[in-house]
C-alpha cells in the first residue's frame, strides 16, 4: 500500500501490583523514563505522545487524559488519548502507528497507565456505569455478569468443559512466574486449584479471572529512517486492525467474537499474512478471563471455532510449543491494569522478537507475533502484528 | 531488555500500610447526577413497559425485529419506526449464577442474570446472528435448575407500581 | 500516503439549549444522516473508519465508546473514540487518511449538556484530586485567575474583553444555529453579575445541545465525492501543563505551538494577511483575545485594540467568530471544535447564508478543552 514503515524501538514497564504507592502520573513517568532509557532517547527526541488509560471513573478524575499528561511527558507536545475500553492497550500502538505513518511525526511515545486501586472500596463497582443507563443499569449489573454469561454461552455452544478451560489459567500463571513484574506468577498452580477456587459468578471462579492492578507500560515508536539509525534490532508494526461491534450486545450471539475476526482480517491483510496459524510464531491474545483467550484465538483465526482449547491440551500454546500463547503470563499472571496490560503484550512481543525476554524467552528465534485486546460490552477487538 | 533490567519500578502497598497510617490519602465521594433524555425509541420502550408490553422495532429493510427499539437499524442504516409488541415469554440464551453484587458484596443466594431471547422477535439461526434479546434477571427458580434453553416468562410489577422502567419487570421465571 | 485530505460532507442537529425530544443517539443519528447525504456516501459501504470524541463523565457512562457505533452506521467497523475536542477528532481522521490506511473517515462529536445535572461538580473532578479539589472552588476560578493575569501582563482592559461578548452575540443574530444571539451594549455585558472576577457571567459561554458529523476523504476520493471540498491545509495540537501550580497564567504557549504546527503544514507565514476569517475559542470572552495573540494574528496585548477598531467584526479586516462563537451559539462540550469547523466549512463553501463573509478562502479554526485544561488544537482550512 506504500505506507510508511513504523518500528517499535523501546519499551518500559512498572511492576503490576494490587496497590501502588506511586500516583497515576508517577507510574506513567516511571514507564516512560524506562522506555526512553531503553533506546537512549530523551524527552527532547519525542515529537508526540499517545496516552491509553481506561475509564475515568476508576480514578474519579474527569478528563483523566489531561490530568495524566505531564506524567506521560506530554508537556508542550501534541498529545492525544484514544479510548476503546479494554481494547485500549493494544489500540494505543495503533494510534501511535498512524501518528508516524501519517508523516506528521517520526518519534512517538506511547504510555498506558492504570491505577484501579483508587476506586473505593473496589474498582468493580465502577463498572456498573458501563451498562446502558436506561435499559440495564437499573438492574444493578455486576461486571462479572457479562463475562459469566458469555463464558456460559461459549461453553454450551461448543461443548467445552471448565476443566479444560482451567488449563489456560494454569499455563499463564506458570508463565508469569518468570516475569519480574508479575503479580500472580505461580509455578506450582494446578487445574484443581482453579476448579476449587471461590465461585464468583458461575461459571467464573476466582482463578479464572485476572486481578485488579496498578501499573504502567510505555513504548517508543519510530519511522523507518530513525529506527534504523537508533537500533540494529527494530521490531516492525506490520499490521494493525480494530473493530467495534454494536452496543446492543443482547442482540448478538456471544459464542463467537466477530469483531476480533474483522480486526484480525484487517491486520493480516496489511501484514500480507495468508495463513495465520503457520505464519504467527507467538500470540498474545487478551486474557482477562481464561475462556477469553480461547474465544480470541478463534477470532484471530489461530484455532477453529470451539477448538482453541486443544492448543493448550496438546502443548502448542506452551512456551516451548509450536505457537506459544501469552509467554508473558498475560493478564491472568502478570496482572490487569487495563490499558497497561494491553500494552504489556506489545512490550512482550518486542522483547521476545529481539530475543531479550530473559527467562521467558521462547525458543526458535520467533519472527512474527500478534497481540490483541478486547473491550467494551464484549464488543471491540484491537490487533497488532509485529515482526522483525 | 527484561533480561538485563534488574529493578523494575513500582512500590507495592498493603492494607497494613493504610491501617498504620504510613500512607496518606484523600477521600472524595463524587456527585455526578444526570437526567438522560430517553428520546423516541427508548421512550416508546419505557412507555410500553408501563403498560405491561415489551416493544420491539421492525426494520423494513432487513425485516428483523429487535429489542429494545431504536430509530435506526445499525445494520443497514435505514430508519425504523414500526414498533411491534413482542411476547413477554422467551428462552434463556445464556445466564450466570452471580455470588457478588454490583458493588462486590458477597451473597449466598446468587443473582441470576440472563440474556433472554424474546418470542416474537428475531431469533438466532443458521443464517442470522441477530436476535431480539434483552438482559434481565431470573427468579422463582432453583439456581442449579436453570439451563440454556429454559423457557421463561416475565413477572411484572403490579400495574399501579409500574413507572416506565426496565425494573417494571421484576424478573423472568421458568414456565 | 495520501498528502491531501478534504472535508467532503457535514451534518448537524440540535443546536439548542435543550433537546428533550431525542436521546443522544437520536441526536447523533440526525447529524450523521445529514453528513452522509451531504457527502453522498453510504456509511455501511463507503466509510472505512469512524472517530468519535467524548468524555465519560460528561456522558454519565463509563467506557462511553461502547455506545458510539450504531447511530453512525459504524457497527462492526473500525471505530475509536478520542477523549478530546472535535478538532482532535479531525486531526485523528486526518492522520488515518494521510497514512494511506483509509480513504474515507467520519468524525462525530456531540453535546447533551442539558442532561448533566451537576456539571460544576463534574468539571471540578478535572482538578487535581489531591492538591486542588479539596479547596472546593468552582472551576471557573481558573479562568478568572488566567484572565486577571492576562489583563495584567498585556494591559488589555475589561472593556475590551466585554466587547468580544458584544460582537459575538450580535454576530449570532444572523446565524440560525445560534442559541444565545443578543444585541447587547458594552454596559449590558459589564453590568452582568461577576462570576470569577474579573470574569463576568455575560462573558462566559452557556451550554448548548447538538451533534456534528463530518466526512473526510483523501484527495482522490474527494474529487469524486465533493463539488466543493474543503481542504485541511494544516492541523496542530498541543498540551501545556495540567498543573495549576506550574503553568503560565498570562499566555498560552501550548496554543502557539499548536498553531506553529498547523501553519507549518499549511505554509502560512503571516497569519493576519493570509487568513480570511477565524473561528476561535471564546468559551470566556477574554480567551478570544488571548487566542488571537497566541495564534499570531497580532502581537501580545494588541488583540483588544483590534476588537475596539472593529477589525474582527463580520465586515472587518479579519472577521473573528462570525458564527457567534461559543458565546453566541452556545458551548458544546467536546463538539465545540467541530461546531467551529462546521462554520468554517459553510463559509468556505459559500453556504453561510446571512453571515457569509465575502471571499472566504482560508479559515482558521481553534479550540480549547476548557478549564482546568491546557489543551489546544488549531486547524487551517481552505476551499
Amino acid at each position: 500500500m506504500g505506507m510508511r514503515k513504523v518500528a517499535v524501538i523501546g519499551a518500559g514497564m512498572t511492576k503490576f501490583v494490587r496497590r501502588a504507592q506511586e500516583t497515576p502520573k508517577e507510574l506513567s513517568w516511571e514507564a516512560a523514563r524506562m522506555a526512553l532509557e531503553s533506546c537512549e532517547l530523551t524527552m527532547d527526541d519525542i515529537q508526540a505522545v499517545c496516552m491509553g488509560t481506561a475509564p475515568d471513573a476508576f480514578d474519579g478524575v474527569h478528563m483523566k487524559g489531561e490530568y495524566l499528561s505531564d506524567g506521560a511527558g506530554a508537556w508542550r507536545k501534541p498529545y492525544l488519548r484514544a479510548f476503546v475500553g479494554g481494547g485500549t492497550g493494544v489500540f494505543t500502538p495503533i494510534q501511535g502507528w498512524y501518528h508516524v505513518a501519517s508523516g506528521l511525526f517520526d518519534v512517538v511515545l506511547l504510555v498506558c497507565e492504570e491505577k484501579m486501586s483508587s476506586f473505593y472500596p473496589h474498582a468493580q463497582a465502577a463498572f456498573v456505569t458501563i451498562f446502558d443507563h436506561t435499559t440495564e443499569r437499573p438492574l444493578k449489573p455486576n461486571l462479572l455478569w457479562i463475562f459469566a454469561i458469555e463464558m456460559n454461552r461459549y461453553m454450551t455452544a461448543y461443548g467445552i468443559n471448565k476443566k479444560d478451560i482451567a488449563r489456560v489459567a494454569v499455563q499463564h500463571k506458570q508463565n508469569a512466574a518468570n516475569h519480574p513484574c508479575a503479580m500472580l506468577g505461580e509455578a506450582d498452580i494446578t487445574v484443581d486449584d482453579v476448579l476449587n477456587s471461590e465461585v464468583l459468578a458461575w461459571p467464573v471462579q476466582r482463578l479464572d479471572v485476572s486481578p485488579v492492578s496498578d501499573g504502567a507500560v510505555a513504548i517508543i515508536l519510530a519511522a523507518e529512517h530513525v529506527a534504523r539509525r537508533l537500533t540494529s534490532k527494530p521490531v516492525w508494526i506490520e499490521g494493525v486492525g480494530w473493530n467495534l461491534d454494536t452496543a446492543y450486545w443482547t442482540n448478538r450471539d456471544l459464542a463467537y467474537p466477530r469483531y476480533v475476526e474483522y480486526a484480525a482480517r484487517q491486520a493480516y491483510e496489511m501484514a500480507g499474512i495468508q495463513e495465520p496459524r503457520k505464519e504467527i510464531h507467538i500470540a498474545e491474545p487478551y486474557d482477562p478471563f481464561d475462556y477469553k483467550v480461547l474465544h480470541h484465538l478463534e477470532g484471530l483465526g489461530l484455532a477453529e471455532r470451539g477448538k482453541a482449547v486443544d492448543l493448550y491440551l496438546n502443548g502448542t500454546a506452551a512456551p516451548d510449543g509450536d505457537m506459544p500463547v501469552c509467554p508473558s503470563g498475560g493478564l491472568l499472571g502478570v496482572g490487569n491494569p487495563i490499558a497497561a496490560a494491553g500494552l504489556m503484550k506489545i512490550a512482550e512481543l518486542f522483547w521476545q522478537l529481539r530475543g531479550e525476554a530473559g527467562a521467558r524467552q521462547v525458543p526458535g528465534s520467533p519472527k512474527k507475533g500478534i497481540a490483541q485486546a478486547w473491550g467494551d460490552l464484549m464488543q471491540v477487538g484491537t490487533v497488532v502484528i509485529m515482526g522483525r | 531488555m527484561t533480561a538485563r533490567i534488574k529493578n523494575f519500578p513500582g512500590v507495592s502497598l498493603s492494607e497494613k500500610d493504610f491501617e498504620e497510617g504510613k500512607i496518606l490519602f484523600v477521600h472524595d465521594e463524587l456527585k455526578a447526577d444526570y437526567a438522560w433524555d430517553t428520546g423516541i425509541g427508548i421512550g416508546a420502550y419505557l412507555a410500553g413497559l408501563k403498560r405491561g408490553v415489551i416493544l420491539g422495532v421492525r426494520c423494513g429493510h432487513c425485516r428483523k425485529i429487535v429489542v429494545p427499539p431504536r430509530t435506526v437499524c445499525e445494520w443497514c442504516f435505514h430508519p425504523m419506526d414500526e414498533y411491534v409488541p413482542v411476547k413477554d415469554t422467551g428462552m434463556v440464551n445464556t445466564f450466570s449464577l452471580c455470588y457478588v453484587t454490583w458493588d462486590v458484596k458477597r451473597i449466598t443466594e446468587p443473582e441470576i442474570p440472563a440474556v433472554i431471547a424474546l418470542d416474537g422477535a428475531s431469533a438466532l439461526s443458521e443464517t442470522s446472528v441477530i436476535m431480539g434479546g434483552i438482559m434481565h434477571k431470573l427468579g422463582e427458580v432453583e439456581p442449579k435448575q436453570v439451563k440454556i434453553g429454559t423457557r421463561v416468562q416475565a413477572v411484572w410489577k403490579p400495574e399501579s407500581e409500574r413507572e416506565g422502567a426496565i425494573t417494571d419487570i421484576l424478573y423472568f421465571k421458568p414456565i | 500516503m495520501n498528502e491531501r485530505v478534504a472535508i467532503v460532507g457535514v451534518g448537524w442537529s440540535g443546536f439548542r439549549p435543550r433537546t428533550p425530544e431525542v436521546s443522544y443517539k437520536e441526536l447523533i443519528y440526525e447529524a450523521a444522516v445529514r453528513a452522509y447525504a451531504n457527502a453522498g456516501v453510504d456509511p455501511r459501504a463507503d466509510v472505512e473508519s469512524f472517530v468519535t470524541v467524548a468524555e465519560d463523565f460528561i456522558e454519565g457512562t463509563s467506557i462511553f465508546d461502547e455506545y458510539t457505533p450504531d447511530q453512525l452506521g459504524a457497527a462492526l467497523k473500525p471505530v475509536h473514540t478520542i477523549t478530546g475536542d472535535g478538532l482532535h477528532g479531525l486531526a485523528t481522521a486526518y492522520m488515518l487518511i494521510r497514512s494511506g490506511y483509509c480513504d474515507v473517515v467520519a468524525v462525530e462529536g456531540h453535546s447533551k449538556a442539558s442532561n448533566i445535572l451537576t456539571h460544576p461538580n463534574i468539571v471540578a473532578y478535572a482538578q487535581d484530586p489531591v492538591l486542588n479539589r479539596p479547596l472546593r472552588l468552582n472551576t471557573h476560578f481558573v479562568a478568572g485567575m488566567e484572565m486577571h493575569r492576562y489583563l495584567f501582563e498585556t494591559d488589555t482592559t475589561q472593556e475590551q474583553c466585554a466587547l468580544v461578548a458584544v460582537k459575538n452575540r450580535r454576530n449570532a443574530l444572523k446565524n440560525p444555529l445560534a442559541s444565545y444571539a443578543a444585541d447587547l451594549t458594552l454596559e449590558d455585558v459589564l453590568n452582568g453579575a461577576p462570576l470569577a472576577w474579573p470574569l463576568g457571567v455575560r462573558e462566559t459561554a452557556e451550554h448548548s445541545d447538538g451533534a456534528v458529523v463530518m466526512v473526510l476523504a483523501s484527495e482522490k476520493k474527494a474529487e469524486l465525492l465533493a463539488e466543493k471540498p474543503v481542504w485541511i491545509r494544516g492541523i496542530g495540537w498541543c498540551n501545556g501543563s495540567p498543573s495549576l501550580e506550574s503553568r503560565e497564567w498570562g499566555s498560552v504557549p501550548y496554543l502557539q505551538q499548536a498553531a506553529q504546527m498547523a501553519y507549518q503544514q499549511a505554509g502560512i507565514r503571516n497569519p493576519w494577511n493570509e487568513i480570511d476569517f477565524a473561528e476561535i475559542d471564546d468559551t470566556y470572552a477574554y480567551k478570544e483575545l488571548q487566542a488571537m495573540e497566541s495564534l499570531g494574528l497580532c502581537d501580545a496585548g494588541q488583540a483588544g485594540a483590534l476588537v475596539e477598531e472593529g477589525a474582527t467584526e463580520m465586515d472587518g479586516e479579519l472577521p473573528v467568530n462570525s458564527s457567534g462563537g461559543s458565546l453566541g451559539v452556545g458551548y458544546m462540550l467536546e463538539a465545540t471544535g467541530l461546531m467551529r469547523a462546521l462554520e468554517a466549512v459553510l463559509q468556505l463553501r459559500g453556504e453561510a447564508g446571512q453571515h457569509q463573509i465575502e471571499d472566504a478562502g482560508i479559515g482558521l479554526v481553534q479550540s480549547w478543552r476548557g478549564v482546568p485544561t491546557t489543551s489546544g488544537a488549531v486547524a487551517v482550512l481552505s476551499n
